[in-house]
């Protein structure tokens, strides 16, 4: 078995997962800002006996039937979570539970009913799709012949759905991106512009659930969800600006569309095992950008976290070891305690500090850097007892942590409040 | 509604047939499974309680969605060690497993990541549900026989369920719903103020979890029976039907239970007489009807007798203008004079003559031709409503600093809550101070 890219085979697979994966990653950005989240979850599950109903009444898959049923479904579902949370006073995350598995038990007792009449729609395919059977029957083989009418007349009718859906998801929020923005980040704030939240809130109900239906059939609703939510988390954590989470989001989508879909042939063709299901390694593949994301992100990963954390530890303990020598300096008297040796090492590794024996000094650069700490030290002493109203001998812990600051209070007294002198900002 | 479900080459149920499988006496197997899925509805019931209290309802739902991995693993791992792969207890315990993973991994991202709650379970429930179907898709290339009734854990079947299953179902059921009474008090502490007694000295974080691990086993349990993408509403829908009708840790929580029985007794019949219908959705839809039912018809959280309290009120608020008008109408109010009052407070025919028969049943007014004419209970009533008016107008003025433009309009809306006691207190001092302001 080769694992290698078959027009045929690939093609519109591919460009269906991709699709799908750009739209809802695009109205996923807007969900995961309002928190609502689990509204997009909600929705997907809950347009499954809008869907059903509309092929019971129509007997047939046809599309705008099934979209206007799941249109109407996504939109019910929003009213009625609405309606529960606030006549029946339940929290917002039990009535939204109440509402989708309800519709959604719904759902599944209608399509049994549906799959004795011997059509083709069944419970499995709803979750986890059918990319599988998207395959070109007649396709070229070279690429170069694919840039012809002939392969978007050719392409089936998910992907054509996909590519309106992505085309009217585009439009929508390139018009609405000022509205989309405000009511995203201060609802109240919209009302008052004069344009109502509410309306945008279900403006953008009705694209997610459009883009659901669009969506399910060819990757299946949890492939939705996982696109809805992971790529503008992913997003969400390397970028605060709105537009640039937008682009990331899209990217994220796109990466693990084309991840997820080759690594699901690809990764087990490397075990000699046979491909596994194309949606569920997309998901895979977003969870995965996820995790790096949090792991990696440069603002808001874990990583950089922990790095800041260690910046600061190391700059504190330096700080901490030139005030000593500092005072040591001062009082004549050896106060040297438990000190960190990497701290000392790094000390004269930056030239601050001098080691004579075992005895380590100030130099002249260190000296001047000491004299800033204890100066700050010494200043929020006093500012804490002038100001704050602290009794002296209370001080000290306080101060040991805000002389880490780069700020420190204007100038203070000639003298702390033990006594002692505040030295003056260092001659430049 | 039956007659709608049924599918077409599905004939009805004779009665007969309803009673002998709703009396137990449908033979060994349906009845176990039908007392095993009733424990399943008590305990969903009695756990989602403290669920819904702690405001994790959701969470529930990343937990279970997050089996579907654990379920497949445990199947492969069980395959490659030699076992059967349709072992109950060994899925179950894969399921509770990644379960529990799941929960972690919300946690977790709650903790280092900046993501909300509701992106931390969307992320969870949808990825570990992805790498479900891919591991189920593994188990499907892998051409084990016996791999299609993993199918069954997504959307549960009670029609293939064995008696050792349903054993199994109904025993974690019973374990967790025993559990849960043992700790009522201490959940109820939890539930309703952590920190309180976290300072009074409560493992707070160990009941959590306690908490936690009982869900787990609903979910599992659940999992085989309702499947693991319904099997939360086991959690949900009981507890929050319950909340209608009760304001006690106690009631709701027998009531939760009650209900989540009830739902599950029903719907595991149903199944048991049209097999096809999947058990899973019947349960739920059987207690969404117990929701729905609640939230329309509970007497004093319900929707029904709210709406009726609510209308109550302003039939109480506009017979009140009626006496007051007619107050200071020298106690009598002509046609005309009615009709100006019903088109100054907006009163529709239907609405005015709703306020004029409820003030005419408690014998305020006695109306003839078109007319209002008070009784003496009428005169008295009209009496103080316009003097408490007065009275309010007067507070708000001196020391509410209302601009007197605002006063009255206002003061139509306070008039009626306020109590004699306050008022009595008011005139006093309002006495006081104009004697104060006249020396």
């Amino acid at each position: 078995m080769t694992p290698a890219f078959s027009i045929a085979l690939d093609l519109f697979p591919l460009l269906a997962a991709l699709l799908a994966a750009l739209v809802c990653g695009l109205l996923g950005n807007f969900l995961v800002l309002r928190r609502l989240s689990l509204m997009g979850d909600a929705i997907s599950h809950a347009v499954l006996p809008g869907l059903v109903i509309a092929f019971i009444l129509t007997s047939s898959r046809s599309s705008t039937a099934m979209f206007l049923g799941a249109a109407i479904a996504g939109l019910a579902t929003v009213v009625l979570v609405e309606l529960v949370k606030r006549l029946g006073k339940v929290e917002p995350g039990a009535a939204m539970g109440v509402v989708f598995s309800v519709l959604f038990a719904l759902g599944v007792l209608l399509i049994e009913r549906a799959a004795v009449r011997h059509v083709d729609l069944d419970a499995e395919c709803v979750l986890h799709g059918q990319l599988e059977t998207l395959v070109w029957f007649d396709a070229p083989t070279r690429f170069a012949d694919l840039l012809s009418l002939d392969t978007l007349r050719a392409a089936p009718r998910q992907v054509t759905t996909l590519l309106a859906m992505l085309g009217a998801g585009v439009v929508f929020v390139a018009l609405f991106f000022k509205e989309l923005r405000i009511a995203a980040f201060d609802p109240a704030l919209a009302t008052t512009q004069g344009f109502h939240a509410g309306v945008m809130h279900y403006a953008l109900m009705l694209f997610v659930a459009a883009a659901t239906v669009a969506s399910f059939e060819a990757v299946g609703s949890i492939l939705v969800i996982a696109m809805l939510i992971c790529p503008a988390a992913t997003a969400r954590l390397l970028t605060d600006r709105l537009l640039p989470q937008v682009l990331v989001c899209a990217a994220a989508s796109t990466l693990a569309a084309f991840a997820g879909y080759f690594g699901s042939t690809w990764i087990p063709a490397a075990f000699g095992a046979d491909s596994v299901n194309a949606a569920g390694s997309i998901t895979l593949a977003a969870g995965g950008l996820l995790a790096l994301a949090v792991l990696a992100s440069p603002s808001h990963g874990v990583i950089a976290a922990a790095a800041r954390r260690a910046r600061l530890r190391r700059s504190i303990e330096l700080d901490d070891l030139l005030a000593a020598l500092f005072r040591e300096e001062e009082t004549g008297q050896r106060r040297m305690g438990a000190l960190r040796p990497a701290a000392a090492q790094r000390a004269i590794g930056r030239g601050l500090v001098a080691r004579t024996g075992d005895r380590l000094a100030l130099t002249d650069p260190g000296r001047a850097q000491a004299r800033e700490v204890v100066r700050r030290h010494r200043l929020w002493e006093a500012y804490l007892v002038e100001r704050a109203g602290l009794s002296p001998d209370h001080v000290h812990e306080t101060a040991e942590r805000l002389e880490h600051l780069g700020v420190r209070p204007a100038e203070g007294p000639a003298l702390d409040p033990h006594g002692r002198e505040i030295p003056r900002g260092s001659p430049e | 509604m039956l007659a709608s479900l049924a599918a077409p080459d599905e004939s009805l149920p004779t009665l007969a047939e309803v009673v002998r499988v709703l009396t137990f006496r449908a033979g060994y197997n349906t009845s176990t499974v039908l007392l095993g899925v009733t424990l399943l509805g008590v305990a969903g019931g009695v756990v989602g309680v403290f669920a819904l209290l702690r405001k994790r309802a959701l969470m529930a739902d990343a937990l279970s969605h997050a089996t579907l991995p654990g379920v497949a693993l445990a199947f492969l791992a069980a395959l490659t060690l030699g076992f059967s792969g349709r072992s109950l207890p060994i899925l179950l315990l894969g399921a509770a497993v990644t379960g529990v993973l799941g929960v972690v991994c919300v946690q977790l991202l709650l903790r280092v990541s900046r993501l909300r709650e509701d992106a931390a379970i969307g992320i969870v429930l949808s990825v570990f549900f992805g790498a479900g179907i891919v591991l189920l898709s593994i188990v499907q290339n892998s051409g084990s026989a016996n791999a299609a009734g993993l199918n069954h854990f997504i959307y549960g079947q009670t029609a293939a369920m064995r008696v050792s299953d349903a054993a199994l179902m109904g025993g974690i059921a019973l374990a967790s719903i025993l559990l849960a009474f043992l700790l009522l008090k201490e959940f109820g502490l939890v539930c309703f103020n952590a920190a309180f007694a976290d300072v009074d000295g409560w493992p707070v974080s160990t009941l959590d979890l306690v908490m936690m691990a009982l869900v787990v086993l609903v979910v599992v349990a659940g999992l085989q029976a309702v499947g693991l993408i319904l099997v939360i509403a086991l959690l949900i829908l009981p507890p929050v039907a319950a909340r209608f009708w009760t304001q006690r840790l106690w009631t709701l929580v027998v009531l939760a239970g009650v209900l989540g029985g009830l739902s599950g007794y029903l719907g595991a019949a149903i199944s048991a007489l049209m097999p096809r219908k999947p058990a899973g959705a019947v349960i739920v839809l059987t207690s969404g009807a117990v929701f729905a039912l609640s939230m329309l018809f509970a007497p004093s959280r319900g929707v029904l007798a709210s709406a009726l309290r609510r209308f109550a009120l302003r039939i109480r608020f506009a017979r009140e203008h009626l006496l007051e008008a007619a107050h200071e109408n020298a106690g009598t109010l002509g046609r005309a004079a009615l009709d100006a009052l019903a088109r100054r407070r907006g009163w529709p025919g239907w609405f005015r003559s709703m306020i004029l028969t409820s003030a005419r049943v408690r014998g305020l007014v006695a109306a003839a031709n078109g007319e209002v004419r008070l009784t003496d209970a009428g005169a008295a009533a009209g009496a103080r409503i316009a003097r408490n008016h007065r009275l309010w107008e007067e507070y708000l003025i001196r020391y509410a600093d209302v601009a007197p433009s605002h006063v009255d309009w206002s003061v139509d809306q306070v008039e009626h809550v306020l109590s004699e006691h306050l008022v009595a207190e008011l005139e006093d001092a309002l006495r006081a101070r104009a004697k104060g302001a006249a020396r």
